[in-house]
This record gives structure tokens, sequence and C-alpha cells, in this order.
């Protein structure tokens, strides 16, 4: 299983703050984080506008990652928009 | 020397926590702090602002940004403190303390972890406004400003 967080407004646009992913064929059939962006895409419209046609950033275990960044289960994966602290 | 970073959804007073600062470091001759505040403008009034920001991540991140002020100059003391949940106009967001030997690498720390959390630390801001509310878009110039280090 693979934990998904999502943040601000990508959390509100989908209504959805947490979510998990199967990974029965994770360790036959290893996908990285871009992969898993594409998997999230499918699950309908709005998820494809988040995932497709916005600027995301992406973290693996609560360091921030790029898209070719391999997943195993049991990892926390986190999707925000760019950050605005401070 | 310990560092402190508290993330708090209460409001803070910074004038305590620079009095802290001096006292948890009485051996080095320098000391430098920021406090960031909620802007009331004139011509975009904001009645308040919501942060958010990733439990867990954010302390890491913050971590992660004081791991590197620490390489680039011979720091003391450090304070970082980020509120968030609801504010208003005039409540300090954010106050980053350093204490350094010398008035330099303070000035330049300060700015520096100020800089990076601006752009790698998880928060977000919400805007509520006498027209609506709205997620604050980050800026290019804060991406621009973490770079000339």
């Amino acid at each position: 299983m693979i934990k998904v967080l999502l943040f601000a407004q990508i959390r509100e646009t989908l209504n959805c703050s947490q979510l998990e992913i199967g990974t029965d064929t994770l360790d036959t059939t290893p996908i990285t984080v871009a992969q898993l962006k594409t998997q999230l895409a499918e699950r309908g419209d709005l998820w494809h506008l988040v995932f497709v046609e916005q600027d995301l950033l992406s973290a693996v275990n609560q360091v921030i990652c790029d898209g070719d960044h391999p997943l195993k289960a049991g990892d926390e994966v986190a999707f925000f928009p760019p950050v605005t602290g401070g | 020397m310990g560092d402190t970073i508290l993330i708090l959804d209460k409001a803070f007073d910074p004038s305590v926590l620079s009095a802290e600062l001096t006292s948890a470091d009485a051996t080095n001759g320098a000391q430098v702090t920021f406090t960031g505040m909620v802007r009331d403008l004139t011509e975009a009034p904001v009645n308040s602002m919501f942060l958010e920001h990733y439990p867990g991540m954010t302390e890491r991140a913050l971590e992660a940004i004081i791991s590197k002020a620490r390489q680039r100059w011979a720091l003391g003391k450090i304070y970082i403190v980020h509120r968030v949940g609801m504010l208003y106009p005039g409540d300090p967001i954010v106050f980053i303390g350093v204490s350094s030997g010398h008035r330099r690498e303070a000035f330049e720390a300060c700015q520096f972890l100020m800089d990076y959390l601006k752009i790698e630390a998880p928060f977000w801001k919400k805007e509520f406004t006498p027209d609506g509310e709205h997620w604050v878009d980050a800026k290019t110039s804060d991406c621009d400003a973490a770079k000339r280090w």
C-alpha cells in the first residue's frame, strides 16, 4: 500500500486529503512518482485537471522528489502546489 | 547547540522569543531576528488568512534548511517559529532568530533561512478578502531570492 496525501487547493478541488493505493503489483512492476500521477489522473475529470494540467510538487516520505523517483510499498507520497509560507 | 523549531496554532509574541534567544546564548555577540506579519494592504484588503502545512515534513524541511545554513556560517542558536491556522492582519506569521559571533554571519544566515523557508517549507496561505477567498500563488521573486545564495 502507498499512502497519498494532498494539500491546499489540490485537497479542496478533489475534496480528498488522503487516499491509499494498493501495491499488489509493485514488487513485479515498480512505478515512479510520475506514473502514480498518471494513475491518479484517471480517477476523473477533476483529477485529470489537477494531475495533468497543474504545476505540482511531490514529496516521498516527506522529502521533495522528482517524477522519476521509484516507489515501494509503505511509502508516503504527497502532492501539493508550490509553497507560500513565511 | 540545540535549535528551536516550533509550529504553533496560537499567537506568539516575537519579543518573548527574542528574549529567549538572548538568554539561551550569552556567549555570542550578535543576534539578528526577523518577524513576518499578516499585511492589510488598503488596495487589496485581507480580512483573515488560513495557513495550512504538512505536519512532519514541515519540521524535516526546516531542519534541512538550518543544516544548510550551519554549513555556510558559524552560528550559535537558531530559532524558527511559524504559525498555522487562522491569522488576522498584524498577527506575526513567522519568526527567525539567529545568534553568532559577528553581525555579518547573523544577518546573512537570517536572510538565507527566510529565503529557503519561502520556497522549501510546506506551508500554504489562503486569504479571505471582501471579494472572497483564494489560495495565494507562489511568487517567482521568492525563487530568485533563494537562488542568489
